[in-house]
């Protein structure tokens, strides 16, 4: 089973990871706002997962860590 | 078992850059080269002046902060005097392309033994957005409000063609980091030029196609778009020189 | 006892480098310190070090910074419009705290100039040259055995007070031969220090070489600190010789060659008994202030004799507060003044009242 975590307060919200996912689960926060003022992305389906990472691989910030 | 983690060549500081811009990227492909030739306690970076100048604070490996262009100069003197540690240079359009491209071809055309990182987005971002030697022809920026008109100030500067016509060279190509594809062909030609630099190869340089969403106006990800339908056409990627032993095979 | 040998000036500097332990030298080739240049590249790679022809003034100084902030000794060396290329990578040198050698062997000036001597780089090379808040140690010598002397001096000044110095010397000290008893030659130094870039051997955090500091309490804290040491070198640094001082009514004040022709001047100006004396700044940055300012106290008259317009009489002036005249005797563009024209200029400043 993947898992990613996501590092919330490093997020600048740029959605990259959102476009590269594909299986379509992160998405930009709607209720969250991080420190920098950003919402910042989670992932709303963890057990669709596939532990490809792409999501980081697009990550201009090194927020994200991928497990499987 | 972790897939996926930020590359122990990366500092803890959080990147200044804007959201979306893929200098970030690129500092993990230099830092994921770094850790995976296990070089890191050997390897010295010189930071440019422009958006990537406080690169100093971002890579874990000893730094130097290059004043406007001068980084292959600075990075030849350390090269020179240090020959066993491996020396790198990151620099963005106009540091490499405008005001050092004297420091460029000579270090270049020495073959000097170092690995240059060249980000091209085609525009000054530090300054806000100005016209750099890779600007596209037409393209509105700051100084060039009404379009890049190429009757009155040239084209722009295809630097890896450029460089490739020279004789010494050891390594020249054009990568891209708008799409996971682009950025996995980008971490292996990072990875060789560094590995170049390891076997006295001589001088490698990686010319990456980037984004700059603030500067361009563009969402991050129209930003990558841009990238794909405008940059790539006329900063065709590929290999342009390979004086390594797999390039002569 | 070391033995007694011919030399150019110029290749005194680049031999007493080579003894101080400087096996990095770049360089761009200018008239009139090319042999600086020329005796490196045959030298260098014999030695096992390095010797690299840059592209420009501008990379030979960037040259220098990079192997600066690996603790290694270097220099580089040029002319006039050379220097003036090179004051960007001066600037962060001093910027960045690092120690190195730049040699000027001045020629005229403005703009291209020509090729003969001058030392109408005084203002260049004394009050900062580049931008920002710095100095650097300025050696100037008088003869090809101080060329060599001082090139030593300037590579341990540079090490001591982690600053770069320059070495001002002229186109007539560059290119004249006189007898030199060459120093000791020493290894060159491997330690590393606290600051030095060499790699962390994952030992230690990573060392940075810079000059930017975006927050200005940063910057204005960084160069009152640099400043603080800057005012050490002016307490322990200067560098005088004076001749026929002691019962001086009069004082000439001239530096590098001005100096050795006017020392011949006081000595006829002596014999015509009038009281005159030289001062001779050996440091032009620190300035010899304390040395003036006592010659002040009993000195009715200093006459500054420069190749130049006139650039060292403003801290020949501010040195004494003004206390007494001072008067000019230059020759510029490539002119050497004579014995002759300067004794013209001391009894002007006598006022014609002896002889």
């Amino acid at each position: 089973m993947a898992k990613v975590t996501f590092a919330t307060d490093l997020c600048k919200g740029c959605g990259l990871c959102v476009t590269a996912c594909p299986r379509g689960i992160i998405t930009l926060s709607r209720e969250k706002i991080n420190q920098k003022g950003h919402s910042p992305a989670e992932v709303t389906d963890g057990s669709k997962c596939i532990g490809c990472a792409f999501c980081a691989t697009m990550c201009p910030d090194c927020v994200i860590t991928v497990e499987k | 078992m972790t897939v996926f983690e930020k590359p122990k060549s990366l500092t803890d500081a959080p990147l200044h850059y804007c959201p979306g811009c893929t200098h970030g990227i690129i500092h993990r492909l230099v830092a994921q080269a770094i850790d995976t030739l296990g070089i890191e306690g050997k390897t010295i970076g010189v930071a440019p002046v422009g958006c990537a100048v406080m690169a100093y604070d971002y890579f874990a490996c000893d730094m130097v902060e290059a004043a406007h262009g001068r980084a292959p100069a600075v990075a030849t003197g350390i090269k020179r005097a240090l020959p066993e540690n491996i020396v790198f240079t990151y620099q963005g359009d106009g540091d490499l392309a405008s005001i050092g491209m004297a420091e460029t071809v000579h270090a270049a055309t020495r073959n000097e033994n170092i690995t240059v990182i060249f980000v091209n987005n085609a525009i000054y971002g530090m300054t806000g957005g100005q016209m750099a030697p890779t600007s596209l022809p037409g393209q509105v920026t700051q100084t060039s409000p009404y379009g890049r008109d190429v009757a009155t100030v040239g084209y722009p500067i295809r630097v890896s063609e450029m460089l490739a016509a020279l004789d010494a060279p050891a390594y020249i190509q054009r990568v891209a980091v708008n799409n996971v594809k682009h950025v996995k062909e980008a971490e292996k030609a990072i990875l060789k030029a560094f590995r170049n630099q390891v076997e006295g190869r001589g001088f490698s340089l990686i010319e990456v196609i980037s984004s700059c969403p603030t500067n361009w106006g563009m969402t991050p990800e129209a930003a990558l778009r841009w990238v794909e339908e405008k940059m790539i056409p006329y900063y065709p990627l590929g290999v342009y020189k390979d004086q390594t032993e797999e390039g002569t095979r | 006892m070391a033995e007694k040998v011919l030399m150019k000036g110029n290749e005194a500097i680049a031999e007493a480098a080579i003894r101080a332990g400087c096996r990095h030298y770049f360089g761009y080739p200018i008239t009139p310190q090319t042999e600086v240049a020329a005796y490196m590249a045959k030298r260098m790679p014999k030695i096992g070090g390095v010797f690299l022809q840059a592209e420009s003034e501008i990379s030979a100084i960037n040259m220098v910074y990079g192997v600066a902030g690996t603790g290694k000794r270097v220099m580089t060396s040029s002319s006039s419009p050379g220097i003036s290329l090179k004051q960007e990578g001066i600037s962060y040198i001093a910027g960045a705290d690092l120690p190195a050698l730049i040699v000027n062997v001045q020629r005229g000036g403005p703009g291209l100039g020509g090729i003969q001597p001058s030392q109408s780089d005084y203002f260049q090379a004394t009050k900062g040259g580049g931008h920002g808040d710095y100095h650097l140690i300025v050696l100037a010598p008088a003869s090809v055995q101080e060329m060599a002397d001082m090139t030593v001096r300037a590579f341990d000044l540079a090490d001591t007070y982690r600053m770069p110095v320059m070495l001002l010397a002229d186109g007539t000290m560059g290119q004249m031969m006189e007898p030199v008893i060459l120093p000791e030659a020493v290894e060159p130094r491997t330690e590393e220090k606290s600051w030095t870039v060499t790699g962390t051997e994952g030992k230690r955090p990573h060392h940075i070489i810079n000059s930017l500091y975006l927050k200005p309490e940063i910057l204005e804290k960084t160069n009152i600190e640099r400043f603080e040491r800057y005012r050490t070198v002016e307490e322990r640094e200067p560098l005088v010789e004076t001749y026929m001082m002691e019962d001086a009514e009069y004082c000439v004040v001239a530096f590098g060659i001005a100096a050795r022709v006017s020392k011949n001047a006081v000595k006829a100006a002596r014999d015509m008994g009038i009281k005159v004396g030289l001062i001779r700044p050996i440091t032009l940055w620190p300035f010899p202030k304390a040395a003036l300012s006592a010659a002040a106290e009993h000195v009715r008259a200093f006459l500054s004799v420069e190749l130049s317009m006139g650039q060292m009489i403003e801290d020949v002036e501010l040195a004494i507060r003004c206390r007494r005249p001072v008067s000019l005797c230059s020759r510029t563009g490539g002119m050497i003044p004579t014995p002759e024209e300067v004794l013209t200029a001391i009894r002007n400043m006598t006022g014609g009242d002896k002889a």
